[in-house]
């Protein structure tokens, strides 16, 4: 948004001042060590309840464990997807450069968590199912979101104009929402492999409490990370993409 | 608690393998995407 | 405003519709989405001929059998309302048990089924194995309580 936007907004409606980088750079800076911070605290919390509090399963034994990354993961895949998706649509909608650099700081994150969903889902199927891997409609279409994830990415990266870059990722990104909720209910509308889900905002969780807790408490670790991650990367993208701007040039000539 | 010993908490009742292969790939995943950030970051405050 | 309304719209538009397509899509392709066929719709004649596919239900209690010769394992896979007689050749998984969820992939050879694969499915419950023996323990109370109402005598 351009200074002249910002003169014509009413007193007291100050939050639009951060769709400007200039503006949301040292907000960003400020605000991600604290997530960092909550999110350290929440690994080592989250952990020592999966590991330490947290009882053996009547079923799987110890296997059961990685459980406190899988679905902190997986869940966290679907919502940075959904997350970005969001950015990239307001980026479509307002034109605002911001908006698609969150978008863009948001990828490789999400990426990251797909990956390891579906890593610690293989290593837990071994033991447990008999297999590292089956094309059932979850695992299927989690492999999906990575292909999305990283097809963002390179689309990204193979076009040299940023604002035509922005443009091109932003509607992949929106065509790939329909795959979030085929994920989620992959295992409810088709026979699968994998098993429905333990927890559901309509029913009692089917997991002991401790168990949940711990589970609970590493999902929040992982979107603390998550966000901390990814307010880092805007200030990379927004040094990179504004570097000619004059603030840019003040700032990292300062010796920064 | 839920451990005997050191060793009963490697083992993971026999799926060591599996329950630290998870967590370790975890950590290194991790640890990558914040060197990779660290780097980025230093090369986007060079000289412009 | 207008053109910034126009481009939400548009963008809404193109998303609902590419949502529609895939939605379509995925029902025309839904046969070739069904990873496992259950017993009553192998029964009904809904899973392929002539070729192998994955039969998922309940091991049978009681039903697992070892053969002499140490590697064939012979059990029933049943979803209550029908059951399929299964023949396997392989290390079972760890999970694999009578009562409990399995997908097996093979042949269907005049009413047996040969299975090349047999992989344990298992619930989405999380519980330590004192609350499992407990819940147990519970059903048993229950079912010995009202045997006589759930199953009438009608023979199975």
């Amino acid at each position: 948004m351009s200074s002249a936007t910002r003169e014509a907004l009413p007193q007291g409606i100050t939050w639009f001042k951060y769709a400007a980088p200039q503006t949301f750079f040292p907000l960003a800076g400020a605000l991600a060590p604290w997530f960092a911070a909550i999110a350290v605290v929440l690994f080592v919390a989250g952990l020592y309840i999966g590991f330490f509090v947290a009882p053996t399963d009547a079923q799987q034994g110890e296997a059961y464990r990685i459980i406190f990354i899988h679905v902190p993961a997986a869940w966290m895949s679907m919502l940075i997807y959904l997350v970005m998706a969001f950015w990239a649509g307001v980026g479509l909608a307002f034109n605002t450069r911001l908006s698609h650099m969150m978008a863009s700081a948001l990828a490789p994150t999400g990426a990251l968590f797909t990956f390891l969903a579906l890593w610690t889902g293989a290593l837990w199927g071994k033991p447990t199912w008999g297999t590292w891997w089956a094309w059932d409609a979850r695992m299927t279409s989690e492999l999906l979101l990575l292909f999305l994830y990283f097809g963002f990415m390179a689309l990204q990266a193979a076009i040299d104009d940023p604002r035509r870059a922005d443009k091109a990722g932003a509607v992949l990104a929106l065509v790939g929402v329909i795959n979030i909720p085929i994920i989620y209910f992959s295992v409810k509308w088709w026979n699968t492999l994998h098993q429905g889900a333990s927890v559901s905002l309509k029913s009692a969780p089917t997991m002991a409490t401790t168990m949940l807790t711990g589970m609970l408490v590493m999902v929040f670790a992982c979107w603390a990370y998550a966000i901390a991650a990814a307010l880092w990367r805007v200030r990379c993208i927004i040094l990179e993409r504004e570097r000619r701007s004059d603030w840019v040039r003040d700032y990292l000539g300062a010796g920064r | 608690m839920n451990w005997g010993s050191a060793a009963d908490f490697f083992a993971m009742g026999g799926y060591g393998l599996y329950v630290w292969g998870s967590y370790a790939v975890t950590a290194v995943c991790i640890a990558i995407e914040l060197v990779s950030l660290a780097r980025r970051r230093r090369a986007a405050g060079g000289p412009s | 405003m207008k053109p910034r309304h126009r481009r939400i719209v548009l963008i809404v538009a193109g998303v609902a519709g590419l949502g529609i397509a895939a939605w379509l899509v995925l029902s025309a392709f839904q046969q070739n989405l069904v990873f496992f066929f259950t017993p009553t719709q192998v029964a009904a004649n809904e899973a392929p001929k002539g070729r192998a596919f994955r039969v998922g239900g309940m091991v049978e209690v009681g039903s697992v059998k070892r053969q002499p010769d140490g590697v064939t394992v012979q059990f029933v896979v049943t979803d209550t309302a029908k059951s399929i007689p299964v023949a396997y050749k392989g290390v079972l998984p760890d999970l694999f048990r009578e009562g409990k969820g399995v997908v097996t992939q093979g042949r269907l050879e005049n009413g047996l089924f040969v299975a090349s694969e047999v992989l344990a499915k298992h619930d989405e419950n999380y519980m330590p194995p004192e609350a499992a023996d407990a819940m147990k323990k519970g059903q048993a109370i229950n079912e010995k309580a009202t045997h006589t109402i759930v199953n009438p005598p009608q023979g199975k």
